[in-house]
């Protein structure tokens, strides 16, 4: 079995994101950026399954983007993968979503024999949008299934059954390999990578590529094009309800009731 | 292409989803800018018997894909589908609500359609034939404006709750298409074999209208009964956070934030959360939000509509009283 996990460079988290005037971008002066939360489960799933399955011959890692984003290879490699691939470009569009996985699709295409699992987060928290799993199967005529919270595979390395969260409810699903499978939080806990595997990380192989190694990307006319960035518009200060609880308790429910009109 | 506004209603066991309605109320706004109609398609097994609550809503003609082999989503099984009803609605745009399937569904069908796509949008509009849209970045700490080209097919899910549902008219009688699938083996790659309803009939957070939610000075599990006598009286969902989560006082499907769930009911009430980051990303799309909390500098009130700074375990107790009052 060959693994590969889809990793993606984003601002953390808790990062201040400053729009810059004219709403051209985001300011990425001093911004903190991180292997994408739920790619980190992909990445984590993907060496558990080395060290638990004796049929796993590799995990591979692949990202896309300019030289800082070897930072979370790094990351990666040191939590386990054995080697990686850089599609290393500066140029890329980070929220052209189906235009990234053509790109990862044509990187994943290079390899001949072809990958049995290969694994990304539900989403990037930069977008938020989580196209570019499901996109990516598309594009390589994968089936996937998308947010899995658990994940069971078959002892002939050949299907898995997976249970998805939806709206009130839990989808189990079965999918034969090779798949792509997106990964929802509660998968894996994933590990921190030690400072030896930290190091020892510095000697695994990476892959560096440019668009011009890969056929028949870009070049398309994109579908969606990004118009401005803005901060959110500033919300109209809270109301304060004020007095004794009672007083409080009263008020509160005849503004949601006459105010806001939505009891 | 034609000049019609698609409309993917999504159901689950002959049930259909309330945001999926709530997007034929853009979508006729979008077909008196393109000259065309609103029409709407229906995915499943035995979803006939939905058409004419679809066309009460006001489409004007109702694709039904219907197959055995559709009873339950899957992502190839319904990626053919939708493309099928797409081709034979000829359509301009297609409209989806931003759900765990719709998440999962529009990204295949964009590449197999070679459409453009956008994710969670809160507004849309036509420019000519170019259609605009926004949507929340970076967990909504930034708004971005994007452009799908006037030449392609458009694929826009819309976020829940950002338009209001308009009222049925009863009497109408569908005009319906059936359109024809071929599902085979290899569309049974990936099956779901089960669906498993959770909570036995408690409302799940993404679906309510209202979410009462709790964070870690609930203290203990016990305590959340205090928000579920609330939500119980508001028909809601109870919510918590991820410290309240973490802490084991509620189940994940509870969680609200950014590695939990995104909600954006109608009435979200925060009861002893300080709002954290993570937590505001999960719910400030909400239309109203109430704090709860007895830190007045707590950065939930930044984004609360009503604040109380109060004890919760003064105050909240004493709402389900009042609305049973006002509601009489």
């Amino acid at each position: 079995m060959r693994i590969l996990t889809v990793i993606k460079q984003v601002p953390d988290s808790n990062a201040t994101i400053k729009v810059l005037d004219g709403g051209s971008g985001i300011d990425t002066a001093g911004l903190k950026l991180v292997l994408n939360p739920f790619d980190e489960y992909g990445v984590e799933q993907a060496v558990q399954l080395k060290e638990k399955r004796s049929d796993v011959e590799e995990v591979v890692v692949l990202t896309l983007g300019g030289q800082k984003a070897s930072e979370i290879l790094r990351t990666a490699l040191a939590m386990g993968a054995d080697r990686a691939i850089h599609v290393c470009e500066e140029g890329l569009d980070p929220r052209d979503e189906l235009a990234w996985a053509e790109v990862a699709a044509a990187a994943i295409g290079r390899d001949e024999r072809g990958f049995d699992v290969i694994l990304t987060g539900k989403q990037t928290i930069d977008n938020d949008a989580g196209e570019a799993g499901p996109a990516l199967a598309e594009l390589l005529d994968l089936p996937h299934v998308g947010a899995v919270g658990s994940l069971e595979f078959a002892e002939d390395g050949r299907s898995f059954k997976a249970r998805r969260r939806v709206e009130g409810a839990e989808e189990v699903v079965q999918c034969s390999l090779p798949a792509v499978i997106t990964c929802e939080k509660g998968l894996v806990e994933p590990r921190y990578p030690s400072l030896p595997n930290l190091m020892k990380a510095k000697r695994k192989p990476v892959d560096k590529l440019t668009l011009t190694d890969l056929a028949g990307v870009g070049g398309a006319t994109p579908g969606v094009s990004f118009v401005s960035i803005a901060p959110p518009p500033p919300k109209p200060p809270c109301k304060l309800v004020e007095g004794e609880p009672e007083e409080m308790a009263r008020e509160l429910a005849r503004l949601l009731r006459e105010e806001a009109k939505v009891v | 292409m034609g000049n019609d506004i698609l409309v993917f209603i999504e159901q689950r066991e002959g049930k259909i989803l309330p945001a999926s309605l709530q997007l034929m109320t853009v979508a006729k706004e979008l077909a008196a800018g393109t000259d065309g109609s609103v029409v709407a398609c229906l995915i499943g097994s035995g979803v006939d018997a939905l058409a004419d609550t679809v066309a009460g809503h006001g489409a004007h003609k109702v694709y039904l894909v219907d197959d055995p082999g559709l009873e339950r989503y899957s992502a190839l099984a319904y990626t053919k589908a939708l493309c099928a009803a797409i081709k034979a609605a000829d359509a301009k745009a297609v409209l989806l609500a931003t759900t765990f399937m719709s998440r999962d569904l529009a990204p295949r069908v964009a590449i197999r359609a070679k459409a453009g796509l956008a994710t969670d949008c809160t507004e849309v509009e036509f420019d000519g034939d170019k259609l605009n849209v926004t949507t929340p970045l970076y967990c909504g700490k930034a708004l971005g404006s994007f452009s799908l080209a006037t030449d392609v097919l458009k694929l826009v899910s819309i976020r829940p709750n950002t338009y209001v549902a308009g009222e049925p008219d009863a009497a109408v009688t569908a005009d319906r298409q059936a359109v024809a699938v071929l599902l085979d083996d290899k569309d049974r790659r990936v099956t779901t074999t089960e669906l498993v309803r959770g909570g036995g009939g408690v409302k799940d957070v993404t679906e309510a209208d209202v979410v009462v939610s709790g964070g870690r000075s609930l203290k203990k599990e016990e305590n959340f009964q205090i928000l579920e006598e609330l939500a119980g009286v508001l028909d809601g969902a109870v919510g918590a956070s991820r410290a309240a989560v973490d802490a084991g006082y509620q189940p994940h499907s509870r969680q609200v934030g950014l590695t939990g769930k995104v909600v954006t009911p109608v009435l979200y009430i925060a009861c002893g959360i300080d709002g954290a980051i993570q937590h505001l990303a999960g719910m400030r799309g909400s239309k109203v939000i109430v704090a709860v909390n007895t830190k007045a500098e707590a950065p939930i009130f930044s984004v609360a509509t009503y604040g109380c700074v109060a004890d919760l375990f003064t105050m909240v107790p004493l709402l389900p009283d009042e609305f049973r009052r006002l509601k009489g």
